[in-house]
């Protein structure tokens, strides 16, 4: 039986890691201890790569939602017959002294996925199956009973149990533990998997404590949200787009994961197929400014303060990706024995791209301090020191070829977008007043623009181009209007515009280039590339366009799943998610957007 | 400083290495997923449910303890009017067949936080009890212990008694 579509899975976690919960009611994606840790549970990218599955028995339609404000899944299971049964799963937070919420001071395993079940209506039969296979599915485990402590996994490193108030047996032949349970109209069990990667187990109790512990994990995302200062137009959905970057946002460094997955293909049966458990430099400005345009300015001085620690690692030179905690080592391989989402292959990990050249992260870099010192942030003397180190950086780079924002891997050029982010971070750098010899530095600017006007812009169609010397469209150059470089309703841009929609646009809907010319260096297509789209909603909604703005992103809003979850692309024909899910590019796009419409509102 | 003021820095600060390299072979076992057995924590859990304070509390307890070992090892070695790093070894071997066999299994009595296989955890009752010989934190942990308490007794067999 193939995958489930992409946009059947929910994602639930705790700040640390994630989980991909399809609509049938299976954890098919679980990385442990970290996000960027070898899977548990891979079944997305192999049926036998591990699941822990609990589902009713027979046939069965099932409907879902978050909790208001929450991360915390619901799934109904509508059975036939007339039963109906709730499963509620969630990755329980230790509670945090708010002030609103009283903290528990007891211990908490270091990861668990809680799942309760209630039978609603009627009865119902129950199927559970937990069918670990850690190490990306290189490693087999067993299983030992612990008493009433429930089941242990054997033969690994670490320490996992399974603890269920309903009897579990393990399955040899299969390699897994099963378990079935028939509720009537009323009646309720818990399910807990519980990890800790070096201490001795934690196991917490269930029964009525499981039920506490889901009202507890669901009060804090309800404090969380609470927290959010936006009052424009979308809350909901842009709310729901919050929810998903706190979701990525590491607890313990402050950065934000592109996506919690790898190799979820970009079209199925292709071989884009990339690990997005890193944390990109270009993502960083459209990051911070959902933070800040949305009030969470705990979480934007943290995201700043591991950007700028990170950075340090390869100061006075950027690196395209960092990993979570700034390492800079992210080399790629391939799982050969992993078959890949619906025969996708290859499933890598790691990703080459962080040894590439990209020259638009260091506008994407300054233009994200220059934020967060708009909103009211200081930096400090060392901050101001490492930022003048990379105006050095982009003064010696900048005329040189490279592999663009989107991490091509054909020999390099010279991108229009990249030369124009160079420009945002010296422009952006005086602006600060954070450069020594600003007179060198503005003539540099004036240097940089003449040679994109003379090179990257094409009088015969009217626009700028993907690259010198080309008559190629290319998306990212939607942003050139978001980034101060060209005044939104400035004839160039005007014609851009006309020029990418014409080029790249498939329904309304944007590509970010076309595969079929730009020679990117890898075998295959792609479908449509969501943020691109809400660049384009936000361009409009800057330069006045604001019924053309708003048609846009309602549409896009109907290409989200039924949770409100992107992925990385939306399927051309079918508009539903593909590719790393959920993307948090798309999500702070979605955002940036919105907020773009509720301004040009309220001017 | 008297005779037995230096004897006693002396003991300290031996008994401060020792406990350091026992401490070590176990948190590299630890960490290189050879065994979940962590003193420290399982001390400190003991005094509250808070991860990061119990293994503050259990670090300055198991320093403390390790003081206090090395007394007791002191006191060993001057009645017998011998020491060395062998005997010292030995000593340590002891220490730590006594450690796997008495005092982890009878734990989970004494623990307010373990819980027992028989009776299934509770709000408070959450750890999982080590076991005959701790084996139920990974099949290496006996031999990680045997082998930081042997250091740790070779340590102070070779220092103490000069």
């Amino acid at each position: 039986m193939p995958a489930p579509s992409i946009g059947d899975y929910a994602l639930i976690g705790n700040c640390r890691t994630a989980a991909l919960v399809s609509r049938e009611g299976s954890i098919d994606w679980l990385c442990v201890p970290a996000y960027s840790s070898p899977s548990i549970f891979a079944a997305i990218l192999d049926r036998d790569g591990g699941y822990f599955s609990v589902r009713p028995k027979g046939a069965f339609r099932a409907e879902r939602r978050y909790l208001p404000d929450t991360n915390v899944l619901e799934t109904t299971f509508h059975v036939e017959g007339g039963g109906r049964l709730r499963l509620t799963d969630c990755m329980p937070l230790p509670a945090e002294p708010t002030g609103e919420i009283e903290p528990a001071h007891e211990l908490e395993p270091q990861h668990e996925i809680l799942r309760r079940l209630e039978c609603l209506a009627g009865e119902v039969e129950v199927e559970v199956e937990l069918a670990p296979r850690p190490d990306y599915a290189r490693r087999r485990v067993g299983f030992a009973r612990r008493g009433r402590l429930g089941w242990q996994l054997t033969g690994c490193r670490f320490s996992a149990f399974l603890q269920g108030e309903m009897d579990l047996a393990p399955d040899p032949g299969r390699a897994l533990l099963a378990g079935s349970a028939r509720l009537r109209a009323g009646e309720a069990r818990a399910l807990s998997f519980a990890y800790d990667n070096n201490e001795a187990a934690v196991l917490p109790p269930l029964g009525d404590w499981a039920r506490r512990r889901i009202d507890d994990t669901a009060g804090w995302w309800q404090w969380w949200t609470g927290r959010a200062s936006y009052e424009g137009e979308y809350r909901e959905q842009v709310l729901r787009s919050a929810l998903v970057l706190k979701l990525l946002n590491c607890a313990s460094s402050g950065s934000v994961l592109a996506a919690p997955t790898t190799s979820l293909p970009e079209q199925i049966g292709g071989e884009r197929n990339w690990d997005y458990r890193f944390c990109w430099v270009r993502d960083s400005a459209l990051v911070l400014h959902a933070f800040l345009a949305l009030g969470f300015l705990e979480e934007a001085q943290e995201f700043l303060g591991w950007l700028l620690h990170a950075t340090r690692l390869t100061w006075p030179e950027l690196q395209v990706m960092y990993d979570l905690y700034g390492e800079t080592e992210l080399d790629e391989y391939t799982l050969p024995h992993l078959s890949g989402y619906r025969g996708s292959r290859p499933v890598r990990v790691g990703n080459a791209a962080h040894a590439q050249l990209q020259l638009d992260i260091y506008g994407e870099l300054v233009a994200t301090v220059a934020q967060y010192v708009a909103a009211g942030g200081e930096l400090d003397p060392t901050e101001q020191r490492m930022l003048a180190g990379l105006a050095r950086s982009v003064r010696r780079l900048w005329r040189q070829p490279d592999q663009g924002i989107w991490e091509t891997r054909s020999p390099p050029r010279h991108h229009t977008y990249s030369k124009a982010m160079c420009w945002v971070a010296l422009d952006q750098l005086c602006r600060l007043k954070l450069v020594a010899d600003r007179d060198a530095v503005e003539r540099e600017c004036t240097a940089i623009r003449a040679d994109i006007e003379a090179h990257g812009f094409d009088a015969g169609l009217g626009s700028y181009v993907a690259f010198y010397g080309g008559r190629e469209a290319d998306a990212s150059l939607l942003l050139l209007a978001r980034h101060g470089y060209c005044k939104p309703e400035h004839p160039r841009m005007v014609g851009t515009y006309r020029f990418v929609t014409r080029e790249l646009a498939h329904d309304g809907l944007l590509r970010r280039y076309r595969t079929e010319r730009a020679s990117d260096g890898v075998a295959g297509g792609e479908n449509l590339f969501a943020p691109c789209s809400f660049w384009a909603a936000e361009y409009l909604a800057n330069c006045g366009r604001r019924g053309e703005a708003r048609a846009l992103f309602e549409r896009l809003l109907g290409c989200a799943n039924d949770l409100g979850l992107y992925g990385e692309e939306i399927v051309a024909d079918t508009h539903e998610p593909i590719g790393n899910f959920p993307q948090a590019f798309t999500h702070v796009s979605m955002i940036s957007a919105a907020t773009a419409l509720t301004v040009e509102k309220t001017a | 400083m008297t005779e037995i003021s230096v004897e006693i820095l002396h003991v300290l600060l031996w008994g401060l290495i020792a406990t350091a390299a026992m401490s070590g072979i176990q948190f590299g076992a630890q960490y290189l997923g050879y065994s979940r057995l962590s003193l420290p924590f399982l001390i400190g859990t003991m005094f509250t449910g808070e991860r990061a304070a119990a293994n503050v509390a259990g670090v300055v307890f198991y320093l403390l303890g390790g003081w206090l070992f090395a007394f007791i090892y002191y006191f060993i070695f001057a009645s017998l009017e011998h020491g060395g790093w062998l005997l010292g070894m030995l000593i340590g071997l002891a220490h730590a067949v006594i450690l796997l066999v008495a005092f982890l299994p009878l734990l989970p009595y004494m623990h307010p936080r373990m819980a027992s296989e028989y009776e299934g955890p509770s709000y408070r009752r959450r750890l999982q009890p080590p076991g005959f010989l701790a084996l139920n934190y990974g099949y290496r942990t006996p031999l990680a212990t045997l082998v930081a308490q042997a250091i740790y007794g070779a340590i102070l067999g070779a220092t103490l008694l000069r």
